[in-house]
């Protein structure tokens, strides 16, 4: 084989940089590795450090007590529930935001109306707004309008979203004026254009952002952590926070291992299977 | 000019649901914030009176406030300048190797999948001193290991747990960033003889700088608003107020110790370090986009 590029590393820097990478690769995995060994081992092998690094025999034990009613005894909510519960909301966000943004983004490009410009702008100031700028206000106004402790109010503050309106905005502004004139020649109205031609163009864009905004949805904390009080309310990673307690001899570490692992499973599934999509959205959504 | 659709109504049905969800939720909060960081109420919303800057003066000139003021800054320095450096380290390896590339993408990225609160509660299993596997090595070295106890190390433990969320992020970026740089302008400093060190800091590091600077805000930001849970599950800003963060602390005034007054002050205070943020983001991306 050929020297592989004049700048490209020898044979000697090629093995150099693989155990450069191996060894980033296990200190980035370890965390999610260990999660997943405790979750097999008894409470006893947990307790007693330091934990074996392979997984061991309890697993399938372990699991069935999580599944079979373990968790309903820590959390106060059965395991299903807590998925469904950010499941739910997850994919309402993702699919929210993607809807208002690109009806909005589909009027300020494809429309001229008075105060269009003000509309873009009060849309795009939210960008500089996030929930954790304004904790307490917003609080009250979802005490105000009785959406503690609903899909509503979990799911309803987290859907507006300048980055995404930002981005189809950016991507319908690439779309020559040609095909508009001739769809309108053929006499397609807005609604046509929309839906046969401009959505199967975005196509890529939004699984792309779904992805992202999937995530986004799962992994909230603070929103949820606000407006749920009811244990039957709560995502799964803030019931997974409020099983842990170190002050407490009692907590049942391996049931709290098997809801760490469900409660990060589902999201890591979504971005290394749907890897290509997600750098995508992450590389283009942040321009 | 761009073709439009001539049409009256239709484009305020379309913008209408944004609009309104950014108003309730957006503006109405954020002017309620402006309008309490003026007032001072009693907890229970009995009185209520306007008092000027008072609170502003008040914020700024608690030693609280301070010490918090400076925690955040070392921990979100300390948290960006860990996760770039050691992603730009992996991703400058990932493009010298020639196979396997995908196999590395897909293990870096783990980490952004994860809640930054559930980031912090592995750390915190890791490394709690009843039965974190890390935990014990440090304790049988003699290190008094707790970092439930301890301010640094608690410190130490959170910066630990958001630096490595954010790695994968950062790694994406550079690589991206990485290759949009011309082989040829490497090459060419090859054939001059300048070693792969020199070639690193005289040619890819500057050219990588609109990755590095972009990554520098987004990171701030991260630290700044996102790692919220990870206090919040890991630390709950203690012991004694060491990695009490501004959010944790704006959510900890107003919900704990009902200080309204104060807690809105506060959030007007990180408005405007958003809004700072967010307008010398676009300024230099615009810049990006006149050099690129």
């Amino acid at each position: 084989m050929a020297e592989p590029t004049m700048v490209g590393a020898g044979r000697s820097g090629q093995a150099a940089a693989h155990l450069i990478l191996v060894l980033g690769a296990v200190v980035i995995a370890f965390p999610i590795w260990y999660v997943f060994v405790a979750s097999t081992h008894s409470l006893q092998t947990i307790l007693r450090p330091p934990l074996p690094m392979l997984p061991g025999s309890e697993g399938i034990a372990n699991y069935s007590e999580a599944l079979g009613g373990g968790i309903n005894r820590i959390g106060g909510v059965s395991v299903g529930r807590l998925l469904w519960n950010t499941a739910f909301v997850a994919t309402a966000i993702a699919v929210g935001k993607i809807l208002i943004s690109i009806t909005s983004a589909y009027a300020i490009v494809f429309f001229r109306f008075p105060l269009r410009m003000v509309f873009f702008w009060l849309i795009f100031i939210t960008l500089m707004l996030p929930v954790e700028v304004r904790i307490l206000p917003t609080y009250k106004v979802m005490v105000d309008l009785g959406l503690i402790d609903t899909y509503a109010g979990l799911i309803l503050p987290l859907i507006a979203s300048a980055t995404a309106t930002l981005l189809f905005r950016q991507f319908f502004m690439t779309i020559p004026n040609e095909l508009l004139e001739a769809a309108r020649v053929d006499g397609a109205g807005p609604w046509r254009f929309f839906k046969d031609i401009l959505l199967p163009l975005s196509a890529t864009n939004i699984a792309a952002l779904f992805v992202i905004l999937f995530i986004y949805g799962w992994t909230q904390y603070l929103w949820p952590l606000l407006v749920t009080n009811s244990n039957s309310m709560n995502t799964i990673v803030i019931a997974l926070r409020k099983m842990i307690s170190f002050a407490d001899a009692d907590t049942p570490w391996h049931l709290v291992m098997v809801t760490c692992v469900l409660a990060i499973l589902p999201p890591i599934l979504v971005v290394v299977l749907m890897q290509r999509w997600f750098v995508k959205g992450l590389v283009e959504t942040e321009k | 000019m761009r073709a439009t659709f001539p049409h009256r109504f239709l484009p305020y049905l379309l913008v209408a649901p944004q609009l309104a969800i950014s108003l309730i939720f957006f503006y109405w909060p954020a002017g309620q914030a402006l309008h309490q960081s003026v007032l001072r109420e009693d907890p229970f919303g009995l009185k209520t009176q306007f008092v000027g800057l008072a609170n502003f003066r008040r914020v700024l000139g608690d030693p609280a406030y301070l010490n918090s003021v400076q925690v955040t800054a070392f921990f979100s320095v300390a948290t960006a300048f860990l996760s770039m450096a050691i992603a730009l380290v992996l991703a400058v390896q990932a493009e010298k190797i020639l196979r396997g590339k995908g196999f590395y993408r897909t293990l870096m990225i783990w980490p952004y999948a994860v809640a930054a609160a559930i980031a912090g509660m592995l750390w915190l299993f890791l490394f709690n001193p009843s039965f974190g596997t890390l935990a014990y090595p440090l304790r049988q070295m003699g290190i008094a290991w707790d970092p439930l106890l301890n301010g640094n190390q608690a410190m130490a433990l959170v910066i630990g747990a958001a630096s490595w969320k954010q790695i994968s992020y950062n790694f994406l970026f550079f690589v991206a960033g990485l290759q949009a740089i011309p082989k040829s302008l490497i090459e060419a400093a090859a054939i001059d003889g300048a070693g792969r060190t020199r070639r690193f800091w005289t040619i890819v590091f500057p050219l990588l700088a609109p990755t590095t600077f972009f990554l520098l805000v987004v990171n701030t930001v991260y630290a700044l608003f996102d790692t919220f849970g990870i206090i919040h599950a890991v630390t709950g800003g203690g012991p004694g107020k060491s990695t009490e963060t501004l959010v944790y602390k704006v959510y900890n005034d107003g919900f704990v110790n009902l200080q309204l007054g104060s807690s809105a002050a506060q959030s007007v205070i990180l408005m405007v370090i958003v809004i700072a943020l967010t307008a010398f983001q676009f300024r230099y991306i615009e810049r990006k986009v006149h050099y690129g």
